[in-house]
């Protein structure tokens, strides 16, 4: 176990971990800001890498791409929200129906093929995988800080303002907020799309990071997403209290996963075995709230009986 | 100010779970009417007030409040002209929200949400008059997260909240029946305070008949999805609980079994 190696990987960890991160923050604001569980994301993600890539290896300029792959996902996140709101299907099952066909759709906006190259060598890419270690101004670390910085601050006001504050209602009590004259469904629609075009607009940088868009890139996305929330949670709940660093709180959860897989793919783990690791991990945080108020709880009764 | 026109509902129709929670309720209160209802449980109070709030659809007849028909408006739009008082005190207020935001977000009942600032500095002020007059120390926990607040502290400021803007109507659906009694009777106190002061009309559900007798200048009492008793003015002031248990024997079409289907 060559001690070098790890630290060599270190970087490409932490701005994938930034990349992901940001993905994590659309799922933070449907699972956590408006409790719904929105699958869609493992789709999504992958939408917005194939739309940027063919635009982009189309000639369109980088920074349209991005907003492209954006709006797009915003409409993913429409889908969904009309087969919760106007189908009256049940969020996840939405989310999943979405996902499923979006499957299709990526093929077809990729030209029926599973991936797109998206070479940094033919075209001007805003952040590449092979720079994570230089020490310039073009480094994935510090453009992804960029990106994160401006959508934190976006985020912060949005979610201050009279429409965000009656979404963080919608999430908080539904029916207090329809007595408060706030139209539920029409939020739920609006956090699932703004939502999704973050997420789509991370796949748009993760394609560019990582020189290509595959339709598989965003299996388990969502697990991922829910990884980087709970972390960022158990780790920072304590300090954080301000929605500003709430939502860096996701970012540093997302980067500490990456360097946790970083770890133990360097002390040997299978890449292959990954997927069934993160799924345990997630599953053991999702299950820490509710074990501790059934088990520490009886506890407290034994005691105050006793 | 409301006028509910022979309206029925049936939850689950045709299923093993058929059930008849309105039959045919014709009301209408007049500017400044403050209702107390009564009745048994499954006698439709709750369905009726659900019924004007727009929780569900009505299978037949038609709502208007202050002349506006809103039978097919959906809840959001109705709440423009109403205030609503829950009887779990978590179900009126956003736990995860502190009190101003939650303030703020009933000030702006009927209106557009926009990208204004959810809250402004002058709002605050205001904000922190009113809830000095609730005399519970509120005004100087305005950033708490009203999830730190009793359930009768929320109550308080669920009542404010629904008055906030004076709506046409006033629905409080048992709002004291989950607190205990010294805080019951503090709510309801301040609940007669405001509809007095904002000459606010009412309907009021309460499982105490001492208390529907004490408030209000009308009294309507349900049975089975109907009203079975409605007096008012004068009459209402003399009336006892002992009228009241022959009034709606006589209307029930059998003997009342004491208090118990009445506090039941």
């Amino acid at each position: 176990m060559d001690i070098l190696k790890l630290l060599n990987a270190l970087p490409g960890a932490v701005s994938q971990g930034m990349i992901w991160g940001l993905m994590a923050i659309g799922v933070y604001i449907t699972y956590r800001i408006l409790d719904v569980s929105d699958l869609t994301v493992d789709g999504s993600i992958a939408t917005g890498g194939a739309v940027a890539a063919m635009l982009i290896i189309n000639g369109c300029n980088v920074w349209l791409a991005l907003l492209a792959a954006f709006l797009v996902g915003m409409l993913c996140g429409f889908v969904t929200g009309m087969f919760h709101t106007f189908f009256g299907i049940p969020a996840i099952l939405s989310g999943i129906l979405t996902q499923l066909a979006l499957y299709s759709v990526n093929l077809r906006i990729m030209g029926n093929k599973a991936n797109t190259a998206l070479s940094v060598n033919k075209y001007p890419l805003i952040l590449t995988s092979r720079n994570a270690r230089a020490l310039a101004l073009n480094n994935p670390i510090l453009i992804m800080a960029v990106f994160i910085l401006v959508a934190i601050g976006l985020l912060y006001w949005f979610f201050g303002t009279e429409l965000g504050c009656s979404m963080r209602a919608t999430g908080a009590n539904r029916n207090m907020s329809r007595a408060q004259g706030i139209n539920t469904d029409k939020n739920i629609v609006l956090s699932l799309m703004l939502a999704n075009g973050i997420v789509a607009l991370s796949g748009a940088l993760l394609a560019q990071y990582q020189g290509f868009a595959d339709v598989g890139m965003g299996r388990g996305a969502i697990v991922i997403g829910l990884a980087a929330v709970i972390i960022g949670e158990v780790v920072f709940s304590k300090i954080f209290r301000n929605f500003g660093l709430k939502l860096l709180a996701v970012i540093i959860g997302a980067i500490i996963y990456y360097l946790v897989i970083q770890v133990v793919l360097w002390l040997g783990l299978n890449t292959n075995d990954l997927k069934l690791l993160t799924a345990l991990v997630v599953a053991l945080f999702l299950a820490a709230p509710h074990w501790k108020a059934k088990f520490l709880g009886a506890k407290e009764k034994r005691k105050g009986r006793g | 100010m409301l006028r509910i026109e022979h309206i029925a509902k049936t939850f689950n129709p045709g299923t093993i779970t058929e059930k008849r929670a309105l039959t045919d309720v014709h009301l209408h209160l007049k500017p400044g009417d403050f209702v107390t209802v009564i009745g048994g449980n499954g006698a439709g109070k709750s369905t009726m007030l659900n019924a004007v709030a727009g929780v569900f659809p009505v299978d037949h007849g038609t709502i208007a409040i202050d002349g506006v028909d809103v039978t097919h408006l959906p809840e959001h739009k109705r709440a423009a002209f109403l205030g609503r008082v829950f009887q779990d005190p978590m179900t009126g207020t956003a736990a995860t929200m502190n009190i101003e935001e939650n303030m703020a977000l009933a000030m702006r009942r009927g209106e557009r949400r926009g990208l204004r600032w959810g809250i402004s500095a002058m709002e605050r002020r205001m904000y922190q008059e009113q809830l000095s007059m609730l005399g519970l120390g509120l005004e100087n926990r305005m950033s708490s997260k009203v999830g730190l607040l009793s359930g009768g502290q929320r109550q308080a400021l669920t009542l404010l909240m629904a008055t906030l803007r004076t709506p046409k109507l006033l629905l409080l659906d048992e709002h004291t029946a989950a607190l205990d009694p010294k805080t019951a009777a503090k709510v309801l106190e301040l609940s007669d305070k405001i509809i007095a002061q904002q000459k606010l009309t009412a309907l009021m559900i309460t499982h105490n008949m001492t208390d529907a007798l004490a408030y209000g200048n009308r009294l309507i009492m349900m049975h089975e999805g109907r009203i079975v008793v409605d007096v008012e003015g004068e009459q209402k002031k003399r009336l006892t609980r002992e009228d009241l248990m022959s009034l709606f024997g006589k209307a029930a079409g059998k003997e009342l079994d004491g208090d118990k289907l009445l506090l039941s």
